[in-house]
C-alpha cells in the first residue's frame, strides 16, 4: 500500500530558528493519526511546514505526498493535488462571498484535473448539501468569507470547505481550540462523515476532549520537534491523565 | 516556490496593453501657447465669433491663475509652452462614410477593440471617437436624430446648434473656476455634445473613446450633456494612450445639466498609460467634471473606474440645485508602481431633501499614493438634506499609501450626514489562505479585488462592467511578490 503521506527526518525552522528536528511520520490511505504535544513543541509549524508557508525553511529531510516530493510544489499545488489544511484561525476576506470563494477553489481543482467547471444549480444543490454536514445555514454563502462570523461558524466553514474540496488528506490544525461543545461535536461529525478508505486526515490537537469524537488511529506525542512517542487511542488517555509533563521527563533522559 | 516565482515573473513583466502608436500623417502646430495658438484653434474649427471671444476670456485669465498647489501629489513643474495644443490626423475632406477613413486609423479602433460597424448597433452602442484633437467618426447619429437627441463632436454642434451649446457652454464649470478649467477653455479643441430632448429615453449607451497619440501632445477635451426634462442617458467615456517615456497632459472638462425629472448617468473606464513600473512616462490626467440638479427630482450619477494615468486628479462633483434632486458618485481607483491619485467627489446641496450618496474603493498597490477627496456641503436653505458616504481603501503590500480627506460643511441642522470608512489590507495571511485552497497569488488578488470593487461595478453598464473587471486584474498584476 503506497501511503498518502510520507515525512522522513524533517527539519524546518523560522528564520535561524529550528522547531522541527527530525519528524519521521507514515500516513495510510483510511487512517486518522493525531498529533498531540504542549505549546510550543511544533505542532502547527508542521502544520503550515506541509501546506507550504513561505515564513518556514525546510533545512532537511523529505516528505512525499500521494508518491510526489511535496516540498517541490507551491503552496497551490499541493491544495489541487489534494491537501487541505483546516486553519486555526481562519481569514476573513471582505467582499467575496462564500459561495464565490469556494466556486473559485473548486473551479481550480477541478481545472486541474482536467474537467469542466460544473453547472450552477449543480453546484449550488451540492453546497447547500455539504453546509447541512455542518448544520451551517445556507444564508452563510451569499455572505463574505468568514466576516463576521462566531469562532464555531469559522472552524464549520472549514470543515464546510474541505467537504466541498474532497481532499485526499485533510491536516486539522487545532480545529478544536475555542469551540464549545456542540460546535466541536457539530465539526467532528463533518470530519467523520468526510472519512473514507481512500482519504486521511491528521488532527493536531493540544487536548484528547476532540479525539472522543473523532477517533484516531495513531497518536503521536510532538515534543521540541519530535516525535518523542507513539501509541494507540489509549496514549491520547494517559496525556489526559498525567499531563504532558512525564513525556518530557522521559524526552529528556533518552536525550 | 520556483513556479510561484516565474509565474510572478511572467506578470511583473507583463506591460502595458495598449501602448501602440498609429502612424498616422498629422497636422502639428509647434508646442506654445499665447493668443494666436487659440485663434488658430478656433479658427480651424470654423468657430463663431463669440466663442473665440469666450476662449481668448478664458486664456487671458488663465494668465493670471496658479496651479493647484493642494492635491496630495507630486511631479515635476510642468512647461506649458512644451506641449503642443493641436495635433489632428490629416484629412483630405471630412470623412463621409467610414470607406474615407485612413485604414490606418481604423486598424488603431481594431486594436482598441471598437469596430465602428454594425456590432455596435447591435451592442447597442453609438461611439464617438476623439483622437488626439479632432472627432473622427460618430456612428449612429441619423438614428438618434430620429428622437431628437443630438449627439456629435462639439466642434460641429458649434456649427450646427450654437444657440444650445452658447446656453449652455460653461454653465457649469466656468472658464474661471479653476487653472485646468481655464486652460480647457481656451484651447479645447473637441469632445462631445449631448442633448436629449424633453421626455425622451435615450435608447443606446452613449459613448466616447478618448485616445492620446502623438508625441508631446496635450488632450483638452469638452464634453456637454444637457438632458432635458424627463429625459435620460447613459453615457461612457473610455480612455487609452500609447507608450510614451514623457509625460503629457489631459485637462478636460465635462459639464452635465439635468433638467426637471431628468437623469443623466455618467461612466467613466480610465485607463490612460500609467507609466513604466519606475514612474517613467505616463498621462497627467487633471479633469474637472460636474454637474448641475438643475430641476426638481433629477439626477446625476458619476461612476468611475480609474486604473490608468501617472497622477489623476478629478472630483465629479454634483450641484444639487432642485429640490429632491439626487447626486451619486461611485468609484475605484487603482494605482500600482508609482502611480499617483487624488480624486474624490464635491457634493453641493442647496434644494430642500435633495440626496447624495458617495461610494468610494480606493486600491493601492506597489509604491504609489492613493487619497480620498471629497466634500458634502449643505447650504443653509437645503432643508432635509442626507448624505451617505463611504470610502474604502484596500492596501495591496507594504509600501503604497491610502489617504482620506473626507470634508463636511453643514449650514442647516436639518441635515442628515453618515460617512463610514473602513481600509483593509490584502496581506500575506490572506493570500496564503486562498493558495491553501488551490487558488494562486494573481488570481487571489482578482478575486479579492472584485469583490471589494463589485458595489461600484455593478453600477457600470453590463458589457462595460466586464472590461473594467478584467481592467483591475490587468492593472495590478505583479503587484504582490
Amino acid at each position: 500500500m503506497t501511503p498518502i503521506l510520507s515525512i522522513q527526518q524533517l527539519t524546518a525552522g523560522i528564520e535561524e530558528r529550528e522547531i522541527l528536528k527530525g519528524i519521521d511520520l507514515v500516513v495510510n490511505p483510511g487512517e486518522v493519526h493525531a498529533i498531540m504535544g504542549p505549546n510550543g513543541s511544533g505542532k502547527s509549524t508542521l502544520a503550515s511546514v506541509l501546506a507550504g508557508r513561505e515564513d518556514y525553511t525546510v533545512t532537511g529531510g523529505s516528505v512525499t505526498f500521494m508518491g510526489k516530493d511535496l516540498l517541490e510544489m507551491a503552496p497551490e499545488e499541493r491544495a489541487r493535488e489534494g491537501m487541505f489544511l483546516a486553519f486555526q484561525y481562519p481569514i476573513e476576506i471582505p467582499g467575496v462571498s462564500t459561495a464565490n470563494f469556494i466556486k473559485t477553489a473548486v473551479g481550480e481543482l477541478r481545472k486541474h484535473r482536467g474537467l469542466d467547471p460544473l453547472e450552477p444549480a449543480a453546484f449550488l444543490a451540492l453546497m447547500r448539501e455539504k453546509m447541512k454536514l455542518v448544520e451551517m445555514d445556507s444564508s452563510f454563502l451569499n455572505r463574505s468569507l468568514n466576516e463576521g462570523f462566531s469562532g464555531g461558524e469559522k472552524k464549520r466553514n472549514e470543515i464546510f470547505q474541505m467537504a466541498m474540496l474532497e481532499p485526499t488528506l485533510a491536516v486539522l490544525d487545532e480545529t478544536d481550540s475555542g469551540l464549545d461543545i456542540d460546535a466541536l461535536r457539530i465539526v467532528a461529525h463533518g470530519v467523520n462523515a468526510l472519512r473514507s478508505p481512500t482519504n486521511a486526515t491528521v488532527v493536531i490537537t493540544h487536548y484528547q476532549r476532540l479525539l472522543d469524537y473523532i477517533v484516531p488511529d495513531v497518536v503521536h506525542v510532538l515534543w521540541n520537534g519530535r516525535i518523542v512517542r507513539s501509541g494507540d487511542k489509549s496514549l491520547a488517555l494517559e496525556l489526559e491523565k498525567r499531563g504532558y509533563d512525564w513525556i518530557k521527563n522521559e524526552a529528556a533522559v533518552e536525550a | 516556490m520556483n513556479s510561484e516565482q516565474s509565474i510572478l515573473d511572467d506578470v511583473v513583466g507583463s506591460e502595458y496593453k495598449y501602448g501602440f502608436t498609429t502612424d498616422i500623417e498629422q497636422e502639428l502646430l509647434p508646442p506654445g501657447l499665447n493668443e494666436d495658438v487659440v485663434r488658430f484653434i478656433s479658427a480651424k474649427k470654423e468657430e463663431p465669433e463669440w466663442m473665440l471671444e469666450w476662449r481668448l476670456k478664458a486664456f487671458r485669465h488663465w494668465q493670471t491663475m496658479q496651479e493647484p498647489a493642494w492635491p496630495n501629489v507630486s511631479y515635476p513643474k510642468i512647461d506649458f509652452q512644451d506641449i503642443i495644443y493641436w495635433a489632428a490626423p490629416k484629412k483630405k475632406e471630412g470623412p463621409a462614410s467610414l470607406d474615407e477613413v485612413d485604414p490606418e486609423l481604423l486598424a488603431t479602433f481594431e486594436k482598441l477593440g471598437i469596430p465602428l460597424e454594425e456590432q455596435k448597433v447591435l451592442a447597442g452602442v453609438a461611439v464617438d471617437v476623439v483622437l488626439d484633437s479632432v472627432s473622427v467618426k460618430t456612428t449612429f447619429q441619423d438614428k438618434l436624430k430620429e428622437l431628437g437627441i443630438i449627439f456629435c463632436p462639439i466642434s460641429e454642434a458649434l456649427r450646427d446648434h450654437p444657440e444650445l451649446v452658447r446656453q449652455y457652454i460653461g454653465s457649469v464649470v466656468p472658464p474661471s473656476d479653476n487653472f485646468y478649467a481655464a486652460l480647457n477653455s481656451a484651447v479645447f479643441s473637441d469632445g462631445s455634445f449631448v442633448y436629449i430632448p424633453k421626455g425622451v429615453r435615450c435608447p443606446i449607451e452613449l459613448s466616447t473613446y478618448f485616445r492620446i497619440n502623438a508625441r508631446n501632445t496635450g488632450q483638452f477635451e469638452r464634453t456637454l450633456i444637457v438632458a432635458d426634462a424627463g429625459s435620460y442617458v447613459s453615457y461612457l467615456e473610455g480612455c487609452t494612450a500609447p507608450q510614451r517615456d514623457e509625460n503629457q497632459l489631459h485637462a478636460a472638462v465635462v459639464e452635465l445639466v439635468a433638467h426637471e425629472r431628468a437623469e443623466i448617468k455618467y461612466s467613466t473606464v480610465q485607463n490612460w498609460f500609467p507609466g513604466d513600473k519606475d514612474g517613467n512616462g505616463g498621462i497627467y490626467n487633471f479633469v474637472t467634471k460636474r454637474g448641475v440638479c438643475e430641476g426638481a427630482h433629477s439626477k446625476i450619477s458619476w461612476t468611475q473606474v480609474e486604473t490608468g494615468s501617472a497622477i489623476t486628479w478629478k472630483y465629479p462633483s454634483v450641484v444639487l440645485k432642485g429640490d429632491h434632486s439626487i447626486g451619486e458618485f461611485y468609484s475605484v481607483a487603482v494605482t500600482n508602481n508609482k502611480q499617483q491619485a487624488d480624486t474624490g467627489t464635491k457634493m453641493l446641496h442647496v434644494g430642500k431633501h435633495t440626496r447624495s450618496r458617495i461610494v468610494s474603493k480606493g486600491i493601492s498597490a506597489g509604491v504609489s499614493q492613493n487619497s480620498y477627496r471629497g466634500l458634502v456641503k449643505v447650504l443653509k436653505v437645503a432643508e432635509g438634506a442626507r448624505n451617505f458616504s463611504q470610502c474604502d481603501s484596500l492596501l495591496i503590500g507594504d509600501a503604497c499609501g491610502a489617504h482620506t480627506f473626507p470634508y463636511l460643511e453643514i449650514a442647516n441642522a436639518t441635515a442628515t450626514v453618515e460617512h463610514e470608512a473602513t481600509t483593509s489590507k490584502i496581506g500575506e495571511d490572506i493570500l496564503f489562505y486562498c493558495n491553501q485552497r488551490g487558488i494562486d497569488t494573481e488570481s487571489a488578488v482578482a478575486l479579492i479585488v472584485n469583490g471589494y470593487a463589485r458595489e461600484v461595478l455593478n453600477q457600470l453598464p453590463m458589457e462595460f462592467a466586464v472590461e473594467a473587471q478584467k481592467l483591475l486584474a490587468i492593472s495590478l498584476e505583479g503587484s504582490v511578490g
